[in-house]
């Protein structure tokens, strides 16, 4: 074999043909190409998720003074800066972007001999503002994230209105694992939460297998992990980054799933890690047993300070106990979280009502340093005629009668005011009652606003609904319908607005479309107010006030210098603000009493 | 004045010389080097040297997640960097127990074969280069780049594509994209014949590539020799046909093998293996038109994605030989170790330092190219 020398000489016919060298002009690139980045600005959280996906480590986060952060939102003012030393355009950062903002573009020269330039903050306009189409981006194929959540196995309808069975049953092994997986680990959650719980930690944890840690983390900053793991109003899953594009991670069922796995004593020994053994001498008196309180007894006792918690109620807990239904919160579990803060040296006093048996100005000279958390346990009233029949009730009240185990006679019909969760709180402890008693549900709700409008969580509406309760939004009360000393029903009316042109409360009814709903109980749940009965005038003109609630600093002090407030009486309904609170009054008492501030004069 | 220890030595008279052939020299691939004892123009001996190109892949890969090691691994061979990512990704999957979709199935073998085509009209460029005949290089080049094209329409980039992911492949294909890819295949076929009358037939390269750089079948099973080098010599040996992964099974061709073991048979069997690849990207092009999605199996959170314990070897016919992924997990987030069979380590070293022995010193650079020997390989 020796080849042809003749054939090769062919290739001299291309001479003749167009030639296939590049254009000068630059090449337009295909349309997924994987050029320069974008980034638009308005739907980038600044989460971070490029950042730690880079497996060059191109992408830092860097602040933006021009954009305002917003934990609640869920939005840091960080924006993704590229190094284009090192990226290696890979577009990972792409396609784990949790909110959609980060692509690619069709540009693909930048020169210069300034080298800061390849160190850049895109934005929507590109490289150069030169307006390149998006290359790579955001498709439905190319998503690294899992945007559903694990579904929430919970009793059904029929079985749970029998009695006050827990509704939420809580993770099994595989989805809590499957949830917990999902996390990105940005962090937003922690920003979000009032009192700054190490969420990712613990999930990160959970996933991990590893409870023991997820406990300890939780008890970091959460002395009620328990409780608020079943009725926590996650703040931190409404900042989820991955709620852009999908769902939520369930962060507070997977706190939930995380104590639930071990055993009350083994929480125990972890939430009693790093206690002070060494007494203070010194003494702080906390009034009211709820999250606020206990949060700030914990907090104080475990530095070591003697702590005593007055209870006017027969036991600890406070709206947790008397406020929050068995259905949505177990008292197990509550006492189990309580039974760990009593662990700390916390000691309660329960049946102490401040004010008769012992007396403010009793505690101030007792102890070095006072705590008021009290709660909101006084309900408002309507006031609309008939409201002060016996048979109409604050929603406060019927709640905390029903839960200490006092008597009540269970009504066939019964209407509740008002259209926030303490409305439906009442309403389906009502339908529950009745059910047990006759078999059947009578329960109306009147709310004000109209259903988009209502306070309520929508899963509390919609469970509430399938348990028979009938809702009736837009619905203004009148009066209630007395006869012959019977209450009878309630008539409303419709309302056509809430609110004036000016904001305020000024609400308008349509008179001509007037309805009875029957009731031979009422519950009003149209707000509640601090009862401070206990605090002596005297102390109550030293005190500043606005708009009726007590005004305090940051840290929960008051005008007096040895007095704290925290809790809903501050802060309005909420465990977790309430928690929040707890430690900002702890740390600050804390400190008063290092620089001997307080009562010991 | 010398130390009192020196002693003079009187050293035989030699004709023997010592060259350095790389690391920056035109004739070789990459940052290669290669140290030649010569006796006027003819090897005594010769010593392969890949450090030059050291970028320790294999310990990088230690410190990166699992998903993040689909953009380090294609960069382990610059001409055929998706067997790279396949062999990876199916590793990967085997110790995570994952399943790739059927259509995903077929998309990687799309882009495997595509990857064959870009990697041997290079070669057929590069192997023309050492023998001098560069228009053939100029032409395998731009025909390659046709084929680039179609890489950067499916995946977005030419050259590291970043396409296979665990699980499954990143994108579907775009809009149009197989009927562009099909006028490709057509273009690539109609050159083949004037790649014949230029490179083939050529008289300059039957006379050069007979001959150079011979081997027999023994020395290269004895040698570790694999792929089109070791069909040269005979032994219809492959991957795809014999221990089949993906839909290999599902899709004919034919080995193609010489018997001359050298050169120029190396060569051919490259030519032939050209025609095997368009049949059987034909046929993949067939299936993607009919077989559903999804692309990928889901995966969990790539940054909370752990991989069960235990050890992995997958490997996979690249254009080169067989490339192979020895993957060891201890259940972590991170691989624990990895280790990279490059085809060409035992190409590059052992089989080249010993066929060149003998050989003239501007056959060299020749050898080199018709074992398609790829030096990031060689030293991960």
């Amino acid at each position: 074999m020796s080849g042809s020398l003749f054939r090769p000489l062919k290739a001299l016919g291309t001479l003749f043909e167009a030639p296939i060298t590049l254009p000068m002009a630059p090449r337009p690139a295909a349309e997924r190409y994987r050029g320069f980045h974008l980034n638009d600005h308005n739907k980038c959280i600044g989460c971070g998720t490029c950042s730690r996906i880079c497996d060059n480590a191109a992408i830092r986060m860097v602040h933006d003074p021009e954009l305002r952060a917003d934990p609640v939102k869920g939005i840091r003012a960080e924006r993704p800066a590229i190094d284009y030393g090192r990226c290696c355009w890979c577009a990972l950062c792409v396609d784990a972007c949790p909110t959609g903002s980060l692509s690619l573009s069709r540009e693909y020269i930048h020169i210069s001999e300034n080298l800061d330039t390849f160190f850049f903050v895109p934005d929507e306009q590109g490289m150069h503002g030169f307006g390149f189409e998006h290359g790579w981006d955001k498709g439905d194929d190319n998503d690294l994230l899992a945007h559903q959540r694990q579904p929430m196995a919970e009793v059904g309808t029929e079985e749970r209105l029998g009695d006050m069975r827990e509704i939420v049953l809580g993770f099994d092994p595989q989805a809590a694992l499957v949830e917990a997986s999902r996390c990105i680990q940005c962090g937003l959650c922690h920003d979000a939460c009032p009192t700054h719980m190490h969420a990712p930690e613990y999930i990160r944890a959970v996933w991990e297998g590893d409870f023991d840690e997820a406990v300890r983390q939780i008890y970091r900053t959460m002395p009620f992990g328990s409780v608020c793991g079943r009725v926590c109003t996650h703040r931190c899953e409404s900042a989820c980054s991955l709620h852009h594009r999908g769902d939520p991670i369930a962060i507070r069922w997977l706190k939930r799933y995380a104590l639930d796995q071990l055993s009350p004593e083994r929480v125990g020994q972890i939430a009693s890690e790093g206690r002070t053994r060494e007494k203070s001498g010194r003494r702080i008196a906390i009034i009211g047993s709820g999250p606020a309180g206990l949060t700030t007894a914990y907090d104080l006792a475990r530095e070591g300070h003697t702590v005593v918690v007055y209870e006017a109620q027969t036991e600890p807990g406070g709206m947790m106990r008397y406020g929050i239904p068995e259905y949505r919160l177990p008292r197990d579990k509550l006492d189990q979280d309580i039974d760990i803060i009593r662990a700390q040296g916390v000691e309660i006093r329960t049946g102490i009502r401040v004010g008769e048996q012992v007396t403010l100005e009793g505690l101030a000279t007792e102890y070095d340093a006072v705590v008021v958390a009290i709660g909101l346990h006084q309900g408002r009233s309507t006031r609309i005629p008939g409201s002060d029949h016996p048979a109409v009730m604050r929603a406060v009240d019927l709640l905390r009668t029903v839960w200490s185990g006092a008597d009540f006679e269970v009504p066939r019909s019964a209407t509740v005011i008002g259209g926030g969760n303490v409305a439906m709180d009442a309403a389906r402890t009502l339908a529950r009652l009745q059910r047990r008693c006759f078999g059947e549900v009578q329960v109306h709700l009147c709310a004000l606003e109209a259903e988009e409008g209502m306070l309520a969580d929508r899963e509390e509406i919609h469970e509430a609904r399938e348990e028979g309760i009938r809702i009736n939004p837009s619905r203004g009360p009148r009066r209630c319908m007395v006869e012959e000393g019977q209450l009878t029903g309630l008539e409303t009316v419709a309302c056509l607005s809430i609110f004036d042109d000016t904001g305020r409360f000024h609400p308008r009814y349509d008179e001509e479309d007037a309805r009875t709903h029957p009731a031979e109980l009422i519950v009003e749940a149209v707000g509640q107010m601090a009862d401070i009965a206990l605090l002596p005038k005297s102390i109550v003109e030293q005190l500043e006030w606005e708009r009726g609630r007590l005004k305090v600093d940051n840290d929960g002090a008051t005008a007096l210098p040895w007095l704290w407030a925290a809790g809903d009486m501050v802060e309005g309904p909420d465990v977790v603000h309430a928690v929040a609170a707890g430690h900002r009054v702890a740390s600050s008492i804390h400190r008063s009493l290092q620089n001997n501030r307080g009562l010991t004069t | 004045m010398h130390p009192d220890h020196y002693r003079h030595t009187e050293l035989p008279p030699s004709t023997e010389y010592e060259l350095y052939f790389g690391p920056n020299h035109p004739g070789i691939e990459g940052n290669y080097a290669l140290k030649a004892r010569l006796a006027g123009d003819t090897v005594v001996a010769l010593e392969a040297d890949g450090g030059y190109l050291h970028r320790g892949f294999e310990k990088l890969m230690e410190q990166r997640l699992w998903i993040q090691n689909i953009a380090l691994v294609p960069r382990i061979c610059v001409p055929d960097p998706v067997p790279m990512e396949e062999t990876y990704a199916r590793a990967v999957e085997t110790l995570g127990g994952l399943e790739v979709p059927e259509r995903a199935q077929w998309l990687r073998m799309l882009v495997l074969e595509m990857s064959r085509l870009t990697a041997h009209l290079f070669y057929f460029g590069g192997h023309a280069a050492t023998v001098g005949l560069y228009t053939n290089m100029f032409w395998g080049v731009s025909d390659r780049d046709r084929l680039l094209d179609c890489f950067e329409q499916l995946t977005g980039a030419r050259v590291y594509h970043m396409y296979i992911t665990p699980g499954g492949v990143r994108r579907d294909t775009p809009p149009g994209f197989l009927d562009s890819l099909s006028e490709v295949l057509d273009y690539v076929e109609g050159r083949l014949p004037k790649f014949d009358d230029l490179f083939f037939d050529n008289a300059v390269l039957v006379r050069r590539a007979t001959g150079t750089g011979t081997m027999d079948q023994a020395f290269a099973i004895d040698y570790g020799v694999t792929g089109p080098n070791l069909r040269a010599t005979g032994l219809a040996h492959d991957l795809r046909r014999d221990y089949p992964y993906l839909k290999y099974a599902e899709v004919e061709f034919d080995v193609i093998t010489e018997t001359a073991g050298d050169a120029y048979a190396r060569t051919l069997v490259r030519r032939g293996e050209v025609i095997e690849s368009l049949r059987i990207l034909r046929q993949v092009i067939d299936k993607l038109r009919s077989v559903p999605g999804p692309i990928r199996c889901p995966l969990p959170n790539p940054l909370a994605w752990r991989i069960p314990a235990g050890d992995a070897y997958t490997r996979t016919e690249s254009s080169k030989g067989e490339l192979a992924y020895y993957i060891v997990s201890d259940g972590s987030a991170k691989p624990w170790r990895v280790h990279v069979r490059g085809p060409s380590q035992m190409h590059a070293v052992q089989t080249l330092e010993a066929l060149c022995v003998g050989a003239r010193i501007e056959d060299v650079a020749q050898i080199m190219f018709s074992l398609d020997a790829c030096p990031p390989e060689v030293d991960r």
